[in-house]
């Protein structure tokens, strides 16, 4: 998939950052504020943060944010005006230092906003979005991303894959599309021909722990499983795991009146939450965690590989991270894989 | 920490309890709080100073109530939340087994929530320096640069209510947020929606947190939303004079004397 494969020095990949910049481009980098690194918009090289392994947000809003506008509207006289999405509106922009895992979290929820009509804000955004992410030399006991089909060096939805060798003085940079391939184009002078690095020998060594397609296969016999109720009896019922995840697309629409004018938003929603599937009539059936649980793993492992030929999970670990009670991601898909037929 | 697992076990064996819950260990680092049901499994019990979030949330949790009677690991911020939930009715004598833990590490137990409003009362609940010098700071701000410092603080929030999820005194079935009909809080996380949920759920905690530190904790994104709730506190002691969990003392801000200073309620 590579189109071609080059190296830059960490000299050169400052002026490279400095280029985008001077091209127009909006860059969303990792930035470290009260000691939490979040992608935030950078526009010096100096504020970019490079030793972390993972981000504590994902890099998904950026294209798919907690809360957007999706049009206005002005009711008037016998007539209502609409003032619509405006895709000049999005700047062309780049995010830099994305883990392979993040990069690889826009292949499923590009394929949730396309899944039967075509999500022109999503779809605009991400256009209009290089990714130049950066191999991982290291992992921690919540990564998993090996299991779920990625790797330390995955290619995979990234535009560009930066692999930093030895000390990090100089990097491979695979061009894997045409959107990095511009992108080099800006300032190609500041890369060099790959001399043919084995880039293998500087990425995390990450063991595969378990097996995503058997997963899959098991879970259709589990719905009814008392294990949801076993993993979940911890779980509070909070939406902290989808709102880090690089692949939850879950939203909710709501409309903000003021008088006569008024605005139809999109914002994040999680099947975490009680209020998820509650429906009018007061029914709600997803009643109580263990339901809710079982959702969030099943959509993941089951009901996307079924309908959309991909995995709702990239292995970021993030959403063991952020739970407030040990709620491991991995530790569970390990146990479900350990259950005996 | 033996003597916590062999009356974890005593209580399941004999069948006084169905259900212990407490602390075990997690990955890496981390603990976390288990369930258990089987005298076996008490070997799985730890106590150790990781052990800070408030088990008292799952008291009203519906699979965990289903169980049957439970025993809890009790620290003094959980003792203080059993007896804030005493006087709001959600708690009796009979509801659990309460494992007390000392602030030194000793396991106490109590048969009586009256035994529990005692042992409490020995320890009043104080503010850090660290949080009492913001309060300060916050105090002397202009009501510009308050607002610039709350909406500063609490802009980031993507409202994953994990704060709501960890503390034990949200326990309403239906939080305000989830009232649509008419909608009161703004769905969507952004400023007016994030300053109208933190200052409600604020108001909601005056004169019955337990300053159990449970909802910062539990923020994914580390904000420090205690800072609300400790000023309450501040406030409410300013305004009431004492800061006293009790079990018959009702909430400040929703109960009426008639012999009341203010006027306009009458």
């Amino acid at each position: 998939m590579t189109i071609k494969r080059l190296i830059i020095q960490k000299t050169s990949l400052e002026k490279f950052f400095d280029v985008l910049i001077q091209k127009g481009k909006t860059i969303y980098a990792p930035k470290r504020k009260n000691e939490k690194i979040n992608y935030e918009v950078v526009n010096h090289f100096s504020e970019v943060c490079d030793d972390y392994i993972q981000t504590t947000q994902s890099a998904k809003s950026i294209i798919f944010p907690r809360t957007e506008k999706l049009f206005n509207y002005n009711k008037g006289k016998g007539n209502i005006t609409l003032e619509d999405f405006d895709p000049d509106q999005v700047p062309e922009a780049v995010i830099w230092g994305v883990r392979p895992c993040d990069a690889a979290g826009f292949i499923p929820l590009t394929a949730i906003f396309n899944w039967d009509s075509k999500d022109e804000i999503y779809n605009t955004r991400f256009e209009k979005t290089t990714i130049i992410a950066f191999s991982c030399t290291s992992a921690d006991e919540s990564c998993f991303c090996t299991s779920v089909g990625g790797n330390p060096g995955n290619t995979n939805g990234a535009d560009i894959l930066l692999t930093g060798m030895g000390d990090k003085n100089l990097f491979l940079a695979e061009v894997i599309t045409e959107k990095g391939e511009k992108a080099v184009s800006f300032a190609p002078n500041l890369f060099e021909e790959d001399p043919g690095i084995e880039k293998e020998k500087y990425l995390a060594d990450l063991p595969k722990q378990f097996n995503q397609e058997e997963i899959k296969d098991k879970l259709q016999a589990f719905f009814e499983s008392d294990l949801w109720k076993k993993q979940s009896l911890r779980c509070l019922g909070c939406g902290a795991c989808a709102y880090v995840c690089p692949t939850c697309a879950c939203f909710d629409i709501q409309d903000e009146v003021h008088g006569k004018e008024g605005k139809r938003v999109r914002c994040w929603d999680s099947c975490g939450l009680s209020l998820f599937t509650l429906h009018t009539s007061g029914h709600n059936p997803r009643s109580v965690q263990s339901q809710r649980w079982r959702q969030r793993l099943m959509h993941k492992f089951s009901y996307m590989p079924q309908r959309l030929a991909v995995y709702g999970c990239t292995g970021c670990g993030r959403c063991s991270r952020a739970c407030p009670v040990d709620m491991n991601m991995l530790e569970h898909l390990i146990s479900i894989q350990e259950i005996q037929k | 920490m033996d003597e916590l697992r062999k009356r974890a076990h005593e209580l399941l064996q004999s069948g006084e309890v169905k259900l212990v819950i407490g602390y075990e260990q997690g990955n890496g680092n981390k603990v976390r709080p288990v369930f258990i049901t089987n005298p076996e499994d008490t070997a799985k019990l730890i106590f150790d100073s990781r052990c800070v979030q408030n088990l008292a949330v799952y008291l009203s949790k519906p699979e965990v109530k289903t169980i049957g009677k439970p025993a809890i690991v009790a620290t003094l911020p959980v003792l203080r939340t059993i007896i804030q939930l005493a006087s709001e009715n959600q708690l009796t004598d009979d509801s659990a087994v309460i494992l007390g833990i000392t602030p030194d590490g000793a396991l106490r137990n109590f048969s009586t929530l009256e035994e529990i409003e005692t042992f409490i009362n020995q320890f009043e609940i104080q503010l850090e320096e660290r949080d009492k010098k913001i309060i300060e700071q916050i105090n002397q701000m202009t009501p510009e640069e308050r607002w610039k410092f709350w909406v500063d603080t609490l802009t980031p929030c993507f409202k994953c209510y994990a704060c709501r999820a960890a503390c034990p005194m949200c326990y309403c079935t239906k939080c305000t947020v989830e009232q649509n009909q008419p909608q009161w809080i703004p769905v969507p996380s952004h400023q007016l929606g994030n300053l109208e949920w933190h200052f409600m759920r604020a108001m909601h905690m005056a004169g019955r947190c337990v300053d159990c530190g449970a909802c910062a904790r539990a923020c994914p994104i580390s904000i420090p939303l205690n800072l609300l709730t400790k000023k309450m506190m501040e406030d409410m002691k300013a305004q009431f004079g004492e800061y006293r969990i009790a079990i018959k003392k009702g909430n400040p801000m929703s109960t009426f004397k008639p012999e009341d200073s203010e006027t306009f309620i009458r």
